[in-house]
């Protein structure tokens, strides 16, 4: 589709223009190490780290949502709806393995029967996505054939410092940059493939660059059963830093707030690291931390792919490599795993 | 080091005295160092690292280590002794089956400090004379290590080693250190400024409990938050001081045993310096009860369990309102 | 916004009978007294008390049934106390039915059955047999071999005397663990007297019960001839959300809640033996 462009500079003014018509959500600085996205207010800038600590997920499916309230009075219960209807929002500058990891939630929420509350965030959002200008050395979206120079969405913009420039790729995004049309002129091809073509040269250069997953989806137990999983567990602290900083990690529990006869019954994101998680009257089938550490990587790298015409539920974006405080992630398992097949 | 190191810990399983080593293993790049247990001579040549990002403290998992068949070997730098004396303070760990290497530590750096420099792509990192040389993607860099080293080991509490079979390298001393400026300015902040101070570090919290789960005070087999019994259990913030009760609970379990080793904020996505809070206590209890460092001894008591009537301590913190 | 799955609807528990000294059978309907929903054998549905817990229960009444649901549940745990001590005229959240069921217009079509059950597991297949015999022309002969630790822990026991055990070309053997005052009948565990009651291995067999009694009973039917693919149980996990999401019940790439709770046992035998 057509390519527009604005002068680096003007990029606030581009804000302006979003957030007049919607809430506009930009990844801004919280402190000196963290970005993070937050609602745009005038004045904030986008951040110029990789990525924020928190992958974009929550804007789909939050780390808590109400669900419905309850009122318990003697033999009688009332039941209340407590969602709530999105608003139009628009994510501004996530990057291509954030916009990815929204196909892989998807698969989970809106398949039948579909997640109304994620449904309606996803209706109403507007994505638009920014390449990767300096991708780290913990990136490997490329493993699972995505391309931080063309990072998809709605929109998928680049800027070489001097422009920034816009791609609608979708109704939503051509809508988009018809209500900002004012601050836009045409866009060269030219100078995008140009970015487009450094950074490919930079991702070649990453030390990940040569990572592939294997196809395990007729190998599940073989995979289940590999001698690997001891070693690669054994010092897993059972914390729910790898799970909760990922994109595509999305268990959840369902749990009561009780005050007096008032009970709120909300949705928050749950770990399959956590030994409680399986936990039954008569215990648990996970019984240590090599089951439950196993069935988070089977679960990306096997069971969601058999359920999903093999499409990985990881997308690279290094969130693990970098958080996990024993420092062991899914790329020291895919290379593990690899070296015994 | 790192081969005198391998060298001893080879020797030591060969000569029959431990048939495992507790160490730390070489990651994909040179700061992504995981704890591990190495069973053989090959395994220690190949994979063992000690370098200056091997800032796991390895006590923790001597729990249940010990409880193997065989001794097994670990390495401590200074600080991690504190923690695996009180440990054995707590019946913890069984000292008959661990062999304690202690070994010398210059402070260790945080990659985390470099990418806030706005370093990133790196591919190796070495250490010259106190230079970091950084080799990345984008071209090379050197940052002075204090400057790349954890808050922790800036403020080093201790370079000596207060509990080991055998040194390598130099016993030091315990140290003056700064470690108390944050929390005087904490205290001599305002109640609302401190309160808005935690409330935005704790905001953040994404209850991931990494901080708990890493910490060598927090061995509880059942903890309190994972118990739906106790009125603690829940997994979300039911609201905005939900996440503070977390932490600060947390903090009253761990006082006086405590070491101050600086885990709970290493391993914290958020970085929140989670440390300010059992320092704190540290500092109450110095002030209010003489010196005390949890872990500087084996059998030591903490001043919250041993009340006699000479304690003259009526602390601010229990005066309505908090700290004047 | 549209009905969503996480939210339930309410009923109301109309009777409540006791089996054993700790199972309970609830007749739930909705608030219009009406029947809250269709199911197969073999589905589940979830029960809440808002503030006490939800949790997730077989449908023990058959689809046949027009007027209401029932749920026999043994109490175990902090919500099933609670349901034990409840009253009738009680309003309950409910929501379902979740799961495949059984095969019963598919693969047990035409066939001779077994049900095996111990103790509480003749919960998931009290709606399935009672099933068959309202459609008794569209099944083959039924054997039900059932055992529990006492007489007294028997469930339907009544049920059994006055309808199982009278209805044409069906054969019920009951056992209990142990010796008991005023029981004449067998004695033994249910996977040993699986292989004296002279059992066909060509009969489609359903299992239900304690893990370990579904080990040896498992055995105990090879031995006889049967194979994996004719012998079916249902599962036990876990669960919140009952609609494959929530990603806690899975047997491998399979969701308990959503794929099960009914495997047949050649293909439980290609998922990782974690349960």
């Amino acid at each position: 589709m057509a390519i527009y462009k604005l002068p680096y500079s003007d990029l606030n003014q581009l804000f302006a223009a979003i957030a007049a018509n919607e809430k506009l959500y930009l990844p801004v600085d919280i402190s000196e190490d963290e970005a993070a996205f937050r609602l745009w207010k005038e004045g904030d800038q986008m951040t110029k780290k990789l990525n924020t600590l928190r992958s974009a997920k929550d804007f789909f499916f939050p780390q808590v949502q109400p669900l419905a309230k309850f009122r318990r009075q003697g033999q009688t219960i009332e039941i209340m709806d407590d969602r709530t209807e999105s608003e139009d929002f628009v994510i501004f500058g996530a990057r291509a393995c954030d916009v990815r990891s929204f196909d892989v939630l998807d698969r989970v929420f809106l398949e039948e029967p579909v997640d109304t509350q994620y449904q309606t965030r996803r209706q109403h959002s507007t994505v638009v996505s920014l390449a990767c200008g300096r991708p780290g050395e913990t990136c490997f979206c490329g493993s699972f054939g995505i391309d931080a120079a063309k990072a998809g969405g709605d929109v998928q913009a680049w800027h070489d410092g001097d422009n920034f420039y816009l791609e609608p790729l979708t109704d939503k995004g051509v809508k988009l940059i018809d209500s900002v049309s004012s601050l836009l002129t045409a866009g060269d091809q030219e100078a995008v493939d140009q970015v487009v073509e450094k950074i490919h040269t930079i991702l070649a250069r990453l030390p990940l660059a040569g990572l592939k997953p294997q196809d395990l989806r007729d190998k599940e137990l073989e995979t289940f059963n590999s001698p690997k999983w001891d070693e690669l567990s054994s010092h897993c602290i059972g914390c729910g830093s790898c799970t909760f900083v990922c994109p595509t990690c999305q268990c959840f529990d369902i749990e009561d707030f009780k005050n007096g006869e008032n009970v709120e019954r909300y949705r928050c994101w749950d770990s399959c690291m956590y030994n409680e998680f399986t936990m039954m009257a008569a215990g648990t089938p996970r019984k240590t931390q090599k089951e439950r550490f196993r069935q988070r990587f089977m679960h990306k790298l096997v069971y969601y792919p058999i359920k999903n015409d093999g499409m990985y539920s990881c997308v690279g974006c290094g969130r693990c490599l970098r958080k996990c405080p024993i420092q062991m992630n899914i790329v020291k398992v895919m290379k593990a795993l690899e070296e015994e097949a | 080091m790192q081969e005198e190191l391998i060298k001893r810990a080879v020797e030591l399983m060969e000569d029959g005295t431990v048939n495992r080593v507790l160490g730390w293993q070489k990651g994909q790049f040179v700061y992504d160092i995981t704890p591990a247990v190495f069973t053989s001579a090959d395994e220690l040549k190949e994979n063992f690292v000690y370098n200056d990002f091997c800032g796991d403290n390895l006590s923790k998992y001597l729990k249940d280590e010990t409880e193997k068949e065989g001794k097994v070997l670990v390495f401590l730098k200074p600080c991690d002794t504190y923690s695996f004396n009180q440990l054995l303070t707590e019946y913890k760990i069984h000292r008959e089956n661990v062999y304690a290497i202690g070994i010398e530590c210059y402070g260790k750096a945080d990659v985390e400090l470099l990418r806030r420099k706005g370093i990133d792509g790196i591919l190796d990192v070495k250490n010259e004379n106190g230079t970091l040389k950084i080799a990345t993607i984008y071209g090379d860099e050197e940052v002075p290590m204090m400057e790349a080293m954890a808050e922790r080991c800036v403020n080093c509490k201790s370079k000596k080693h207060v509990a080991y079979d055998e040194l390598i390298g130099e016993d030091g001393e315990v140290l003056d250190s700064n470690r108390f400026d944050m929390v005087e300015k904490l205290e001599q902040m305002s109640a609302q400024e401190r309160f808005d101070f935690w409330q935005g570090e704790l905001s953040r919290c994404i209850r991931c409990n990494a901080c708990r789960n890493v910490c060598p005070a927090c061995t509880c087999e059942k903890c309190v938050f994972d118990n739906p019994d106790s009125g603690l259990y829940n997994k979300a913030a039911a609201d905005s001081f939900e996440e503070k009760m977390f932490h600060i609970i947390r903090a009253y379990h761990v006082a006086g045993r405590c070491t101050d080793c600086g885990e709970c904020s290493r391993v914290c996505p958020e970085h929140i310096p989670l440390h300010l809070l059992n320092r704190k206590f540290i500092k109450d209890y110095n002030e209010l009860y003489g010196s005390f460092m949890a872990g500087a001894e084996v059998g030591q008591v903490s001043p919250m369990v041993d009340f006699t009537m000479d304690n003259d301590a009526e602390p601010s913190i229990v005066q309505k309102g908090g700290a004047e | 916004m549209e009905q969503e799955a996480l939210i339930p609807k309410l009923g109301v528990v109309t009777e409540i009978r006791r089996e054993t000294p700790d199972v309970k059978t609830f007749r739930v309907v909705g608030v219009d007294g009406k029947k809250m929903f269709e199911h197969i054998p073999g589905q589940c549905a979830m029960l809440s008390i808002p503030g006490v817990g939800e949790g997730m229960f077989s449908i023990t009444s058959s689809p046949t049934v027009e007027d209401y649901q029932e749920f026999s549940i043994k109490k175990c745990g902090c919500l099933t106390s609670w349901l034990h001590a409840m009253e009738p005229g009680q309003q309950i959240c409910v929501r379902g039915p979740y799961g495949n069921g059984f095969p019963v217009e598919g693969e047990f079509r035409g066939k001779n059955l077994v049900f095996i059950a111990g103790g509480i597991g003749l919960a998931p297949l009290h709606s399935v047999i009672n099933y068959c015999l309202a459609h008794r022309e569209n099944y083959g002969h039924i054997n039900v071999v059932y055992g529990s630790r006492s007489k007294d822990d028997l469930v339907d026991y009544q049920e059994i005397l006055d309808s199982w055990q009278n209805a044409p070309d069906m054969d019920v053997f009951l056992t209990i663990d142990r010796e008991q005052e005023g029981w004449d009948g067998h004695v033994g565990f249910v996977p040993n007297y699986v292989q004296e009651v002279g059992l066909d291995p060509t009969e489609t067999a359903v299992i239900c019960g304690p893990p370990v009694m579904i080990h040896f009973t498992l055995e105990g039917l090879k031995n006889l001839g049967f194979q994996e693919p004719q012998i079916f149980t249902t599962m036990e996990m876990r669960m919140k959300c009952g609609v494959g999401k929530c990603g806690r019940c899975n047997i491998g790439d399979k969701y308990v809640c959503k794929d099960g709770p009914v495997f047949s046992f050649d293909k439980l035998g290609e998922l990782p033996p974690e349960y």
